[in-house]
């Protein structure tokens, strides 16, 4: 079962078109990987997927399908897409609150009625954190290091008990220890929670993802204009090991194009 | 290449610029210090006379005719004017920072693109208007035309309430008032207070911002949680700005508070502010009033001292507790 249908994707900044032609399926309980050079709209598709693209004034066109419901329909209500769906950033973004506020602040919001030191808790063990952090829960979470700062991010995000992850790039701001430790993280959090993960580290995408999506830009030299597009998408196993489209393969291989 | 990491060249500009900078900031103080020691010095005589607490509780000002320091033969007490200035600004603030902050972020969140630099523009040349400008308007506009009636109804709807003895909307309604005095002083106050708000609320970090909106808040959720409390002490500065403007504001005050010497508690009666009594009475003055104007001058600085040091401590407070990046 997918958890995303994505049919014909779109996204458009004003004039210019990002990407176009995005069809894909993203299973359910699975970590998918959106990889491809800088530029090529992953991130903008991501953001598709809990309408983040809204708050960068982006026309989308196409269809999402998210259990059976188009997220960009009209009865949709953009802040109960981004509930379920959460969302962690490339560089660590916490609140200039405490440790234990950070992580609140999503139930809070939400209006959670049961008990929230306990959900602080679950959320923090969860992520690895609750050891380093339990007894300086009131300290903020920006005198964290950077890679406690964005395991402290997604606990966040899971304490709304969202039911998919989005990251981009979640590694990219962090230390080599720090990002094995969010892939760590990664594969537990899996059982729980579909995730589709943007990074540019193709070791990264091998490790922790079965879907891998490749994307590149095309280039229309004629009219100067520069879209992303999905190219190949397969199990990672597939694109890592037999790639059908000579464009993945050079990119894997580094042979970039 | 040289030897020596040692200074090659002369600087000779170095030194004047540091001799410079350093007069520069320390005029500050001088010119402070030289007003504080002047005004209260003059209005020394008067304090004495009357009893500085007598002086700030006294409802009752006679002006007297004395050319010398002593053998002074009127009554000072200010309360006339503390009570009108106090009152004046209080209603100015409290009406002008919700309007402010809701003005704000409709022009930062709510307000089409294109439309958002022009109306800051606007937000900001409005702060710049002079005062009289919106003491005229005041007067001969918004009083007969808008004022009156709406003070007119507050008085018929109003009118029996009754605090432990102050009664706020008591009439007879004479138009000039605190009332209208402190709405006009919120008009004149909250582009200023708007301009500085948009600009603080403007520099927010826009990842916390997201952050909030990927855990499903609203636009309206993200202002209130995540960027207002951010932006805590630049609204508190913001709102001192407009503050310690309504409590020194004269002229637009002098037009429309009716400018009296009895005093009354309503609201809807005319009164006189300690910075309109100053400016309508000096020139006039004998020796002795110019003493006892002084003392009122004095006591306005002791305001504006407590206005701002106030402002500090609210920052510093709640300020690390709400999680105020500024702190
Ligand atoms: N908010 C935005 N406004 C305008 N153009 C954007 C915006 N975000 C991304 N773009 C453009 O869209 C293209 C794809 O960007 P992005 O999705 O960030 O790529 P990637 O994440 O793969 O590096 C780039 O050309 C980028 O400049
Ligand atoms: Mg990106």
């Amino acid at each position: 079962m997918s958890v995303f249908d994505v049919q014909g994707l779109g996204v458009a900044y004003g004039s210019f078109t990002a990407v176009k032609d995005i069809s894909l399926e993203i299973p359910r309980n699975k970590v998918t990987a959106l990889i491809g050079p800088s530029g090529c709209g992953k991130s903008t598709v991501l953001r598709c997927l809990n309408r983040m693209n809204d708050l960068m004034d982006a026309t989308v066109s196409g269809k999402i399908i998210y259990n059976g419901e188009d997220i960009y329909g009209p009865e949709v209500d953009a802040a109960e897409v981004r509930r379920r769906i959460g969302m962690v950033f490339q560089r660590p973004n916490p609140f200039p609150k405490s440790i234990y506020e950070n992580v609140a602040f999503g139930p809070r919001l939400n209006g959670f009625k049961g008990d929230l030191d306990q959900l602080v808790e679950e959320s923090l063990r969860s992520v690895a954190l609750w050891d380093e952090v339990k007894d300086k829960l009131d300290d903020p979470g920006t005198a964290l290091s950077g890679g406690q700062q964005q395991r402290l991010c997604i606990a966040r995000a899971i304490a709304v008990q969202p039911d998919v992850l989005l990251m981009d790039e979640p590694c990219s701001a962090l230390d080599p220890i720090a990002t094995l430790k969010i892939e760590d993280l990664i594969r537990q959090l899996e059982s729980s929670y579909s995730i589709v993960i943007v990074t540019h580290n193709m070791q990264q995408a091998a490790r922790v993802s079965e879907m891998t999506a490749f994307f590149s830009v095309d280039i229309d030299d004629e009219h100067g204009m520069r879209t992303g597009a999905l190219v190949e998408y397969d199990t990672t196993e597939k694109i890592f090991n037999n790639p059908g489209n000579t464009r993945t393969e050079d990119y894997i291989s580094g042979r970039f194009g | 290449m040289s030897a020596t990491l040692s200074r090659q060249r002369k600087r000779i500009a170095d030194p004047a610029f540091r001799w410079f900078v350093t007069l520069a900031g320390a005029s500050v103080f001088v010119i402070l210090a030289g007003m504080v020691i002047r005004t209260t010095n003059d209005a020394w005589p008067i304090f004495q006379y009357q009893g500085f607490f007598s002086f700030l509780t006294g409802d009752q000002w006679l002006a007297g005719s004395s050319r010398t320091d002593s053998d002074f033969t009127g009554t000072y007490g200010a309360w006339p004017f503390i009570y009108g200035t106090l009152v004046t600004a209080l209603i100015a603030i409290v009406i002008a920072l919700p309007l402010a902050l809701c003005v704000a972020f409709y022009i930062n969140q709510l307000a089409p693109k294109r439309l958002r630099n022009p109306l800051s523009y606007s937000v900001e040349m409005l702060a710049a208007v002079p005062s009289i400008i919106f003491g005229m308007w005041g007067f001969f506009w918004l009083l007969p035309n808008v004022l009156r009636p709406f003070l007119e109804w507050l008085e018929s709807t109003f009118g029996w309430i009754n605090l432990a003895g102050w009664k706020p909307f008591e009439g007879p309604v004479f138009g000039s008032s605190y009332l209208a005095a402190g709405i006009v002083l919120a008009i004149m106050i909250l582009p200023i207070i708007t301009a500085i708000v948009r600009e603080v609320i403007a520099v927010n970090p826009v990842d916390q911002q997201h952050a909030a909106y990927a855990l499903g808040a609203t636009r309206f959720e993200v202002m209130r949680k995540v960027v207002l409390p951010s932006s805590f002490s630049g609204i508190v500065a913001a709102s001192m700005l407009g503050l310690g403007r309504a409590v020194g504001e004269t002229v637009a005050v002098m037009m429309l508070i009716g400018s009296t010497k009895s005093w009354d508690g309503s609201l809807l009666s005319a009164g006189d502010s300690m910075a309109a009594h100053i400016a309508a009475r000096f020139g006039e003055a004998t020796p002795e009033t110019t003493k006892a104007l002084m003392a009122i001058g004095v006591v306005l600085f002791l305001f504006t001292m407590i206005i701002n040091i106030g402002a500090r401590l609210l920052v510093w407070r709640i300020g690390r507790v709400s999680g105020d990046a500024a702190v």
